[in-house]
């Protein structure tokens, strides 16, 4: 892999992680409400798998999306207006931090319905299908999701149809507080795709090359008409379900045992090397009190310079979005009744 | 004019729209090489082939839900439940995907989804498989719903369905497949939800819709022998209501009986007469009357059966005491 697709991906982690922790801040001060699930720690998956999509395919997530969003290429300002609920937001203040949609960047919505992402995926897929493009619809779902009806009613039509889909579990080993071995007879998840004949594997969801690897070859076996794959990345979350958990059911070995394979450091770690060589770095002076600062420096991969200033173009990204969502005006009552039906407009229905 | 069964006009109807929009497909169990359980897409599958006549699996959560994607995605998809009761396990795709999806996202995804749905007390087929649902449906907003009485009316308002950009019920009744009536595919449709004067009177407005509009129609024939004049009203649909044509009967009789065959608790009676009794309460000399049917499950007897769900004799005698004791 090249070092500019490194960074890309380095940067795409690091405006997640940012943004996430941002929004917990602006959660805390009441700008954003209902519930918030974050996606720290699980960055690789999202960076990896979209960047392996095309702008043709479509993404259905769930509701730890705002992630999957902003990788897809949604801008920081449209999420962040949406979980403030102004009209700017994606979904017009409409949906929330759970229901983000972009008919642009074919971004299919979050659902908060667990399981709901299976049916629209495989809905889509059938469309691309009956259309004969070669186009492909990503579905993310987590662990706790594989024991929903719609898990196996929606894989088996998929394979019985090759449709083209590609299943994405993010396992992060917990639905909400139970851990997947005391919620699911089979913990490894890829084992069930079996049962429909669907080719999966189980890969970590830590590192970003592996999983945006793993993705291209089963996009391309999806886009070749021969049906729908699944992968199963383990991954793991740093917070608990959404902001009103504490995530106290887990041990704090095992928290820090992930937290030391973390995604973002782990792609500063493997960058490859450019410029400038250890002693320049030395010279330079320059500390940063990040901790993924040190690691870039320490391992002489990433520009002291150019690390500081990827984290001030993304700092000045996250200041402008919540500027922009502060600033965005409600959506009023008129605007919310006209969502409710798009025939209201063309049609006469009395 | 031709004369077709409910069920050969809903054929027509299927068979016009995937004529004129290759976007149009039909899934459901059982629509393809078997020809559909109520032979609704009899033919369908030779015509159009596999792909846009689609035998699913016993999954009806998810095959709705595929319709709802499908939606999203530019197609026309026609989904067919089996009979009502099924619906119960695709609610999940219905109420909380293809109702909300257009809202929750702002209006960016229009839901160009039409759900076909028969349903009502048929011929002893117990209480799982008798069910009305139309109380659980039209409390969702972001549906419609439309109720076929007649075959020309199930021909418009499927294809109307189909046409329309938003998600539509069409909830059928088992009763009616093989009722006969005129079909005129020419002349132009009425909106899909406008409500139909079904037979003039001055006398006492009755309200129904589906198969017991007819009902209520042969209790108006059985009236007018007595010399009571009932003006029957098919609202067609039940969400949204036609209000005006409602109410305008209404003021002009002074009186009002709906006649449904869902459970009275809570259903669409209760939404029309307390609507109407709201907006016409000056001009009603008595408070509105539903004949329903009892709040029991359908019993398999056969008597029991016809005795919980209200017939045109109930309908006339409610009638004759409704008028009798405001006269």
């Amino acid at each position: 892999m090249d070092r500019e697709l490194h960074i890309r991906f380095l940067r795409d982690m690091l405006r997640a992680r940012r943004m996430e922790e941002r929004f917990a801040q602006e959660y805390t001060r009441g700008n954003i409400g209902g519930f918030l699930h974050l996606y720290p720690g699980e960055e690789a998956v999202a960076v990896g798998v979209l960047h392996a999509a095309e702008p043709g395919d479509y993404i259905v997530s769930t509701y730890r999306e705002h992630v999957h969003a902003l990788v897809r290429g949604m801008s920081m300002r449209a999420i962040a207006a949406e979980l403030f609920g102004k009209r700017d937001g994606c979904s017009r203040g409409m949906g929330g931090s759970m229901h983000l949609f972009d008919a642009a960047h074919r971004f299919l919505g979050g659902y908060a319905i667990v399981g709901e992402t299976y049916p629209v995926a495989i809905g889509a897929a059938y469309a691309v299908m009956m259309r004969g493009l070669p186009e492909a619809v990503i579905c993310f779902f987590g662990d706790g999701a594989v024991n929903q009806g719609n898990f196996h009613e929606s894989l088996n039509m998929a394979a019985l149809w090759k449709l083209p889909v590609l299943f994405v579990c993010e396992n992060n080993h917990y639905q909400i507080g139970t851990e997947i071995h005391r919620h699911s007879a089979v913990t490894e998840v890829y084992k069930r795709a079996c049962a429909y004949n669907i080719p999966a594997e189980r890969v970590t969801g830590m590192d970003a090359e592996q999983v945006h690897t793993h993705t291209l070859d089963a996009l391309k076996r999806v886009r070749a008409g021969l049906g729908p794959a699944l992968l199963e990345f383990e991954t793991y979350r740093y917070r608990g379900h959404s902001m009103s958990d504490p995530g106290s059911y887990r041990p704090q070995p095992e928290l820090k045992a992930w937290e030391a394979d973390d995604p973002i450091a782990a792609e500063l770690r493997d960058l490859p090397m450019h410029y400038p060589d250890a002693d320049t770095l030395k010279a330079a002076g320059i500390d940063t009190t990040e901790d993924i600062g040190h690691r870039a420096i320490e391992n002489g991969h990433l520009d002291t310079h150019g690390l500081e200033k990827l984290e001030a173009e993304i700092r000045a990204e996250i200041e402008d979005a919540i500027a922009f969502a502060l600033a965005s005006p409600e959506p009023t009552l008129d605007e919310a009744k006209g969502y409710l039906t798009a025939g209201l407009i063309h049609e006469t229905l009395i | 004019m031709q004369t077709l069964t409910y069920w050969q006009a809903l054929n027509r109807a299927l068979d016009a729209e995937m004529a004129a929009d290759d976007s149009v497909f039909i899934l459901g169990e059982d629509v393809g090489l078997y020809g559909g359980t109520y032979r609704v897409t009899e033919g369908l599958y030779a015509k159009y082939g596999e792909r846009r006549v689609l035998d699913t699996p016993i999954s009806e959560n998810s095959f709705t839900g595929l319709g709802v994607g499908a939606a999203m995605a530019g197609m026309r998809p026609v989904v067919e439940i089996m009979t009502v009761n099924f619906a119960l396990l695709a609610l999940d795709a219905i109420i909380d995907m293809a109702a909300k999806i257009p809202f929750m996202s702002g209006g960016q995804f229009a839901m160009p989804l039409t759900i076909r749905m028969p349903g009502g007390t048929a011929h002893q087929l117990g209480a799982q498989h008798s069910q009305r649902l139309e109380h659980t449906l039209m409390n969702v907003a972001g549906l419609r719903i439309v109720t076929p009485a007649t075959p020309q009316d199930a021909y418009w308002q499927l294809r109307q369905a189909i046409r329309s950009d938003d998600c539509v019920i069409v909830l059928e009744h088992e009763l009616l497949n093989f009722d006969q009536g005129p079909v005129d595919e020419t002349i132009e449709a009425p909106p899909p939800h406008r409500a139909m004067v079904r037979r003039e009177g001055s006398d006492l407005t009755v309200i129904s819709y589906s198969r017991m509009a007819n009902q209520a129609l042969a209790a108006a024939g059985q009236l007018a022998a007595e010399g009571i004049e009932a003006e029957v009203i098919d609202l067609r649909g039940l969400r949204p209501i036609d209000w005006d044509t409602c109410a305008a009967s209404v003021e002009k009789t002074g009186l009002l009986l709906i006649a449904e065959e869902d459970s009275r608790f809570a259903g669409a009676g209760a939404e029309i007469a307390a609507t109407l009794a709201e907006r016409c309460f000056a001009s009603l000399r008595a408070a509105p009357m539903r004949v329903a049917a009892l709040d029991l499950p359908n019993p398999y007897n056969k008597r029991l059966e016809q005795d919980i769900i209200p017939q045109p004799a109930d309908i006339a005698a409610a009638a004759r005491a409704l008028i009798n004791e405001n006269s």
